[in-house]
């Protein structure tokens, strides 16, 4: 067996509460396994324990057995872990620590004490396989989180490890590098067999790659099952944890529920991904949902960048000669890839880059929230940082005597927002990749806060990677490019028409509809197909 | 200072070679107090900087050192109380008690902030064009826990720099007025223990204290590698000669004398020939 825990139980020092309780699982080398649930369901600590780093590294109390690569955790540590299992966390900025991304990929090998030349062949057959090989010589300073997850992901790796643990690898990619990784997993597990055991949030992305769900709740596994039983049993009892696909087919009343955008397409008989123009047209015109159709808001812009270039003292061109308009209480999401220009837009809008060409003009004060919501609470209560009437109306009342690093994400970041909200009314609030790393119950609660914030008037602007975040939220999306606008539309244009910034309804339904509830109903004006798998 | 591989002889070098080179050219700095021999070893490592194509952050670091040479300065023309040429009574002064400032002490004083000046420029060429990760490497084998710990330390560095950058456009981001820059400070020591953290769980899943000593690793010796050790060598032999001989002829007490003629420019000139000669080579050197 690749891992095996044996009735496993876990307490984070000085915590009251199991993080892991009584998890018993077996893992064969091979298999692909998605780890599925909420925040603080028991996901990284159980990789964590997989790792060896529970209880070794962070103490507290652990009962029962975890076997990784046929090595026992209670009598090996991480170190000698790391020879049989990879590791990769979720942060691609703490997991770095040479200076050049060759010394990166060669220090696990070279602690292993492994000679030269294996070392430079670990080495240059994990940049090949990671598509790095022309970052080798590059310093890791100088990389994008994208580049840097990669590079992580190659240190992990290197040294063909039997079983690799990752958590969330994909949250801080786009989602061209986004499927590039989870394509990389997927060809060390078919050709190498490799174990993986990915802990993901958004399971669209990986279900159709794996072999089997393990579904975590408070600690224990809910659900261990084949990934069209994981989505039946998600469909009873989780329906937070649905993919988009599955809901599409649960809210049409079509079953089984499909595991892949090529499972579904089969199932609702479309052969290719093409949109389709023929046929369900005025059904699909008619579930079309209004924000697609909505005028531009009237009024003078909340903010607007008229041609505006950055451009880099020796360096590239990070902008080029963007102009785009936010009016009042417009929902716009900002979407390309890593390294497009996203962070920099908005941190001109806000004021703290200012163009080298072109011009910015703000009606009022643009509030910024940077991808690191920590960065904004100093103090050492949350009290501290915010009047008691903010801490209620964010809803942190209750949590005002802890230190603001000791919040769980979600509440982190609802103190941050609170943060940036507080004080004079801001006329456009930009969020960036607000959403990485969340479950989808804070990610709607968040959509709920930013839709409320547009209807008081606020221009809303959120950078992010998630198309369905996208969708669910923004009545328009800009599309960067190497620093230009490569498309500004109504949402529905966008991600229905795109190959990678889409949704899986869209492709499922070849752009016709961008969330399940719309294309249920559209489903549900078309004829609907007589759906006949074989489970 | 962040290291980035650049065109440049220094960077072609390995980093023993390149290391000791810089090393070398500090002690040799060290060994010297004549000021016109410290003059030409500052202007030397500018050169060498500007050869490494660092002379930006070079010259930024050795200007960031003036204050601190300064202080070295004042300090020792009021504290030492040798010299025979006074040129400022100042009387008694609490504490420091009768307090004469005399030409020899400020002069010295000066000596030894150009000196302090010289190794501050020497430190930072090391930081900007030698190889951490090749110089780690190296290291390891000797003691592979202290040398990644020292590593790591420094790497924290720009790490926290990054933090504290992070930290304060947050705070430009408020409709409140910003933190201290106390704040952001403290703020950015208190986040420095889950930086570390994180960055320790990192070398433990990479298998650091795994397996131990890394493999040697066999490389042949580059004309760069060549020159810079030459060079070093150079340097050490030249200092060596010139304190044993007394070349310099420099003396600060009780009466100043240095003597500049054409002995000590030709000692200053060689000391700039060896240590810049191997930057002439430019075979080689692309990344």
């Amino acid at each position: 067996m690749s891992l095996v825990l044996d009735r496993f139980t876990y307490t984070y020092p000085e915590t009251g509460r199991p993080a892991l309780r009584d998890v018993s699982l077996r893992i064969a080398p091979g298999e692909f396994v998605v780890l599925a649930g909420g925040t603080g369901s028991g996901k990284s600590t159980l990789l964590r324990a997989a790792a060896g780093l529970v209880p070794h590294f962070h103490g507290g109390e652990a009962a029962g057995r975890v076997i990784t690569g046929g090595l026992d955790t209670r009598e090996h540590g991480p170190a000698e872990i790391a020879a049989v299992a990879g590791t990769l966390f979720q942060d691609p900025e703490t997991q770095v620590v040479m200076g050049t991304v060759g010394a990166e990929l060669a220090f696990p090998l070279e602690n292993r004490g492994l000679s030269e030349a294996a070392v430079a062949r670990g080495v240059e057959e994990a940049a090949l396989a990671l598509g790095i090989g022309q970052l080798l010589d590059r310093s890791t300073h100088e990389l994008s989180g994208g580049e840097l997850q990669r590079v992580a992901l190659g240190a992990a790796l290197a040294g063909r490890p039997r079983v690799v643990l990752l958590d969330e690898p994909t949250s801080q990619l786009d989602p061209v590098a986004g499927d590039e990784l989870l394509g990389v997993l997927r060809r060390l597990n078919e050709e190498w067999g490799t174990a993986v055991v990915l802990a993901e949030h958004r399971l669209e992305r990986c279900l159709s790659a794996a072999d089997r769900v393990v579904a975590m709740r408070d600690g224990a596994v809910a659900c261990d099952a084949d990934p069209r039983a994981f989505l039946a049993w998600a469909h009873d009892h989780a329906p937070e944890l649905q993919t988009p696909g599955a809901r599409l087919f649960a809210l049409a009343g079509l079953r089984p529920l499909p595991v892949s955008v090529k499972e579904a397409r089969r199932a609702l008989g479309r052969a290719t991904s093409a949109p389709e123009r023929t046929g369900a047209e005025p059904a699909r015109e008619a579930a079309r949902p209004a924000r697609a159709r909505a005028r531009k808001p009237p009024g003078e812009p909340a903010v607007a960048v008229k041609s505006a270039w950055l451009e880099l003292k020796d360096g590239p061109a990070i902008l080029r000669g963007v102009s785009l308009e936010l009016r009042p209480g417009e929902r716009v999401a900002l979407m390309g890839r890593n390294g497009a220009g996203k962070s920099t837009l908005l941190r001109m809008l806000a004021g703290l880059r200012e163009p080298t060409r072109g011009r910015v003009r703000r009606a009022g004060r643009v509030a910024l929230l940077m991808q690191h919501p920590g960065d904004y609470a100093l103090h050492d209560r949350v009290a501290d940082e915010l009047p008691a009437a903010a801490l209620e109306a964010a809803g942190l009342a209750g949590l005002a005597s802890r230190h603001p690093r000791d919040l769980s994400g979600g509440e982190r970041q609802r103190l941050a927002l609170a943060l940036v909200l507080d004080g004079e009314r801001p006329a456009t609030v930009c969020l960036d990749e607000p959403t990485r790393g969340m479950d989808r119950g804070h990610k709607d609660a968040l959509a709920a806060l930013l839709r409320r914030l547009a209807e008081d008037g606020t221009a809303v602007l959120v950078a992010t990677h998630d198309a369905e975040f996208a969708a669910a939220f923004a009545e328009r999306t800009v599309l960067l490019g190497a620093g230009r606008l490569v498309a500004d539309a109504p949402t529905a244009e966008v991600l229905g028409g795109g190959w990678y910034f889409a949704t899986q309804t869209a492709r499922i339904l070849g752009g016709g509809a961008l969330l399940p509830e719309d294309g249920a109903a559209l489903l549900a004006g078309a004829d609907a197909p007589a759906v006949e798998l074989t489970a | 200072m962040i290291y980035r591989r650049r065109a440049s002889p220094l960077h072609a070098a390995r980093a023993a070679a390149a290391s000791l080179y810089c090393i070398v050219l500090a002690s040799v700095a060290l060994s010297f107090e004549h000021p016109a021999i410290l003059l030409a070893l500052l202007a030397t490592v500018i050169a060498a900087a500007a050869g490494a194509k660092v002379a930006g952050p070079v010259t930024r670091a050795i200007a960031l050192g003036v204050p601190f040479a300064l202080i070295i300065a004042l300090v020792n023309a009021l504290v030492v109380r040798d010299g025979l040429t006074v040129i400022a009574r100042l009387g008694t002064v609490p504490v420091l008690g009768l307090l004469d400032i005399t030409a020899e002490a400020t002069a010295y004083g000066g000596v030894l902030a150009l000196r302090a000046l010289v190794v501050i420029g020497c430190f930072a060429l090391h930081s900007a064009a030698v190889d951490p990760d090749d110089l780690l490497r190296a290291a390891r084998r000797v003691s592979f826990r202290s040398a990644l710990t020292a590593a790591l330390a420094t790497r924290l560095v720009p790490v926290l720099a990054r933090d504290a950058r992070r930290l304060h456009e947050a705070q430009r981001c408020l409709a409140r007025p910003p933190a201290s820059r106390a704040t952001v400070v403290r703020a950015v020591a208190a986040g420095a223990l889950d930086r570390a953290v994180d960055v320790a769980a990192t070398l433990e899943v990479r298998g650091y204290g795994g397996a131990g000593r890394p493999a040697r690793r066999r490389r042949p010796w580059s004309r760069h590698d060549l020159a810079f050790a030459a060079s070093a060598a150079a340097l050490a032999a030249l200092g060596t000669a010139a304190w044993l001989g007394d070349w310099e002829r420099f003396t600060a007490y009780p009466l100043l004398s240095a003597p500049l003629d054409g002995a000590r420019l030709a000692l200053a000139a060689a000391l700039a020939v060896c240590a810049l000669l191997p930057f002439a080579d430019r075979w080689g050197i692309e990344p």
